[in-house]
């Protein structure tokens, strides 16, 4: 793959927030591991887990490929510290309860879908096939935190009250899922990964259905939102989450088992 | 949920899974569900995890009627002593394949 310098980078980059979104969220999620609510949902999560890792894999290996500088996808992983990751803040809140796991998730996986749906066509077939193996992942993982906020949504009035008070709390770091940043508009302009700026339309119209179908809010709110991951900035739960992901490899380099 | 439930514990559902095109679905559990969407997806994280299916049934548990251990004296043992039931018990004529 031949790729003027400035490509490089920004493939490189953008490959990292894909990567970095799915390990910082299947991360959360493995935290719910013997602590979810039934047996069956500890499963589910650990399965929905497993594949965003999985994914994170695909795209840090094929980023260390980009990168070319010897690394591997565990380097990129374990090695790397809080302010190098470009992961959403939205994926490294914490889990709180089961209501602001499935909401935390049910946003992640709206965005996903429509990413990867939109990456499938690709030039660089690489990032092209990564995407459509996980975007056949991610349509299962949709379907389960789609089913799941509307049952807590229009459930009992407690699990309501959940729902809608994860909604109102995690609300502020949706916007930032869609902020274009530099990286994104050099591979657009490059003709390497599809205009995507119609996104966020259908982002907040097939969260807008849903909510009404679960009975959920909207916050009215829309002023106080966070943003800036993309440059390091990130809120201070992902520094704890790194702390524990990368102990091991850091203690121990080179462990295997 | 329907009120019949226990609070704590939600419908039980048995679970026959298909692993080959035209082959029968086979039995291979339970799982517990508020209703038969999320019944569907718990089965598919419980039971076809690891490749095995290529298509799910769950049935609320209630729905199967079964025998009880006192029926087993009417129901089955009669077919005991009547071995002639078997296809084995005739001798296949000489010259027939």
């Amino acid at each position: 793959m031949k790729l003027d310098k400035k490509t490089k980078e920004a493939l490189f980059e953008f490959l990292l927030m894909l990567g970095d979104n799915r390990l910082i969220l299947g991360h959360r999620l493995s935290e719910w591991c013997g602590h979810a609510p039934i047996i069956e949902e500890d499963i589910a999560l650990g399965n929905i887990a497993l594949d965003l890792i999985g994914q994170s894999s695909a795209f840090l290996n094929f980023a260390a490929v980009v990168e070319d500088k010897g690394k591997t996808e565990d380097d990129l992983a374990y090695f790397r510290n809080e302010t190098e990751f470009k992961n959403l803040q939205l994926v490294e809140q914490p889990n709180i309860d089961f209501a602001y796991t499935i909401v935390r998730q049910y946003f992640f996986d709206v965005y996903s879908n429509l990413t990867l749906e939109s990456l499938t066509s690709s030039p660089i077939k690489e990032l092209a096939g990564i995407s459509s193996k996980s975007l056949k992942e991610n349509k299962y993982h949709l379907r389960h935190s789609k089913q799941w906020l509307l049952r807590l949504g229009d459930g009992t009035d407690t699990s309501n009250l959940k729902t809608q008070n994860a909604v109102d709390n995690l609300w502020r770091f949706t916007k930032e899922i869609f902020e274009h940043n530099e990286t994104e508009n050099i591979l657009i302009d490059k003709g390497k990964i599809p205009e995507t700026v119609n996104l966020s339309e259908q982002w907040y119209d097939l969260i807008n259905k849903t909510f009404e179908e679960a009975k959920i809010k909207i916050p009215e709110n829309n002023s106080d939102f966070s943003s800036g991951s993309r440059n390091g900035f990130h809120s201070e739960y992902l520094g704890h989450l790194l702390a524990e992901m990368q102990i091991l490899a850091r203690s121990y380099p080179g462990a295997k088992w | 949920m329907s009120k019949k439930n226990n609070e704590s514990q939600w419908t039980l559902w048995e679970v026959f899974v298909q692993s080959e095109q035209d082959g029968p679905h086979v039995h291979v559990g339970s799982v517990h569900a508020p209703d038969a969407e999320m019944a569907l997806q718990n089965a598919r994280d419980v039971y076809s995890r690891r490749n095995e299916a290529i298509s799910l049934w769950v049935v609320p548990a209630n729905s199967i009627i079964a025998t009880t251990p006192s029926d087993n004296g009417p129901f089955f043992d009669p077919s005991r002593d009547k071995i002639y039931r078997h296809p084995q018990f005739y001798h296949v004529p000489k010259g027939l394949k």
